[in-house]
């Protein structure tokens, strides 16, 4: 039994039969502290299958299950981030962290008297990103890569087994963006929680992933999925070797095929 | 002289450009007083009158000031509940702008037949012309929040209550701030045109006696204490929105720029 299991599930928006059918018999599985993405062309499904995982969609058919639970209702061991990062621009980006533990049992009810532990929570996450000394700004003083940064450490600050991930580095520089995928990949390799990402860039799969699964163009259907055996720590050299480059390859080809004419 | 002092001087050599204009049009066309007063017969007239303008003034200004009350409060309650809840904006939003387009001058005679001549029909039309930029502003705020955020606060166990409490509230602040600049200003309206159709006190039932007399002075005079009041108040508002909503003004020189 796996950790996460998705099976058969059709997604369809809109409550009768001819509502648009978003997700088609999907079925995946995703170990425990596995590091997974998910790749597709734009408009597959791909966010939509992270909704159904997340429990905040109900599927139109089949069934989704985390350690062995059926979802039916949001789940409240996920951390989430986003494209946009979606930081409140009234508050410091340490209050900003602290989002989670303010809403989320059983963290709301020991706010007060765990302040100091939560303050030591917060630098450490922020320093794991490098963003040491910027626990007192606000969002605005912060540029995109940074807010990005900042909205990992939201995402991770309540402890959540399920880390869901939602094209969070899509709207960054090059640069910034591959500077990113090692800070990711130190994160889950000090925390080794089960990360969810979705991404239509296929070398940041391969990079931060140990499977890939690709998703055919809408309905979304799983019609590939690639284990990436590449050691870790990878680095910015290890995209450029052959071994790294031909898995990408591989998966533009599988996207290619699954794209419907 | 510096810009930044040219930048805030501006605004009063305008006023100043504007009043002898005033003046030169009276002089050059030989206007009577009882058509134009002239600056300084105003001014005089605020001196002569200046105790019935002081008192009539305030009981205008308190007259204001509640009917921006009531407004402010059923407007923030309103604007939570249809900026919050789809079903409430489909059953309740069309009504409200169907009333707002509604002029609210024609309404006074009847409030004077159902609560009487004086203070109750003026507080009404004050809070019922200014209670729109409040429910529409605190709508668009709730109604404008980001998905993800919404999402974010599911997947955290979060209740409508934190989401309104947390997110909503904060988010909507300089959206209200920025209305309630709208509403005091719409607020002074409604309770000067009340005053003129069907008071009994106020500045509109001086500007009203005073120019069946053909008082012009007085009736410049009381505008002038009217517009006095608005531009104050305003004043009073702005002020608090730029205290309370700091975070939403962006300080360019403050930015930390590039570095992933």
């Amino acid at each position: 039994m796996s950790f996460i299991e998705i099976r058969n599930v059709d997604l369809r928006y809109g409550s009768s039969a001819s509502g648009t059918l978003a997700v088609s018999g999907a079925s995946l599985d995703i170990e425990l502290g596995e590091f997974v993405a998910l790749v597709g062309p734009s408009g597959c499904g791909k966010s939509t299958l992270l909704k159904l995982i997340a429990g905040l969609v109900k599927p139109s058919a089949g069934q989704v299950r985390v350690s062995g639970r059926e979802v039916t209702e949001p789940l409240k061991t996920v951390g989430m981030a986003f494209q946009n990062a979606t930081l409140l621009p009234w508050r410091t980006i340490r209050d900003n962290i602290m989002l989670p533990l303010e809403i989320a049992e059983p963290h709301r009810r020991t706010l007060k008297q765990d302040r100091e532990k939560n303050r030591a929570k917060v630098d450490a996450l922020l320093e794991k990103v490098g963003l040491t000394g910027f626990a007192e700004r606000m969002p605005w003083q912060l540029s995109g890569g940074m807010q990005q940064r900042a909205q990992l450490c939201r995402a991770l600050i309540h402890e959540p087994s399920i880390l869901l991930l939602d094209e969070p580095f899509a709207a960054l520089d090059t640069f910034t963006r591959e500077d990113l995928w090692s800070v990711l990949q130190d994160l889950w390799l000090f925390r080794k929680c089960t990360i969810v990402l979705v991404t239509h860039e296929l070398r940041e799969a391969v990079y931060l992933a140990q499977t890939v699964h690709v998703m055919s163009s809408r309905p979304g259907r799983l019609i590939k999925n690639r284990s990436v055996e590449i050691a870790r720590p990878r680095t910015l050299e290890t995209t450029f070797e052959p071994a790294f480059v031909d898995v990408v390859h591989e998966l533009r080809q599988a996207i290619s095929e699954g794209k419907t004419p | 002289m510096s810009s930044k002092t040219l930048e805030r001087i501006a605004p009063w050599v305008t006023t100043l450009i504007l009043v002898l204009l005033w003046w030169l049009v009276i002089v050059v066309f030989d206007v009577k007083a009882y058509i134009l007063p002239t600056p300084g017969e105003t001014i005089q007239a605020l001196y002569q009158y200046r105790y019935p303008l002081m008192t009539n003034g305030l009981s205008t200004l308190t007259t204001t000031v509640i009917g921006f009350a009531i407004a402010v409060v059923f407007g923030l309650g309103l604007g939570i509940v249809v900026g919050s809840s789809r079903l409430a904006y489909c059953a309740v939003y069309p009504v409200i702008v169907a009333f707002n387009s509604v002029p609210k001058a024609a309404l006074v005679p009847i409030l004077v037949v159902w609560f009487g001549l004086g203070f109750v029909p003026a507080v009404i039309t004050a809070f019922m012309l200014s209670f729109f930029p409040v429910v529409a502003n605190v709508a668009l705020a709730f109604s404008t929040i980001e998905p993800e955020l919404t999402e974010l606060m599911r997947s955290l166990g979060g209740s409508r209550r934190d989401m309104i409490v947390k997110i909503g509230i904060p988010r909507s602040l300089p959206y209200f701030f920025a209305s309630l600049k709208i509403a005091i200003t719409l607020s002074f309206v409604g309770s000067v045109i009340a005053e003129i159709i069907g008071g009994n006190t106020g500045i509109g039932n001086v500007m009203l006696v005073a120019s069946s007399n053909f008082n012009m002075p007085l009736v410049f005079a009381a505008l002038v204490v009217v517009g006095g009041l608005g531009i104050g108040m305003y004043a009073l508002f702005d002020l608090w929105e730029r205290r309370f909503t700091s975070w939403s003004v962006r300080d360019v020189a403050s930015t930390t720029t590039g570095g992933g």
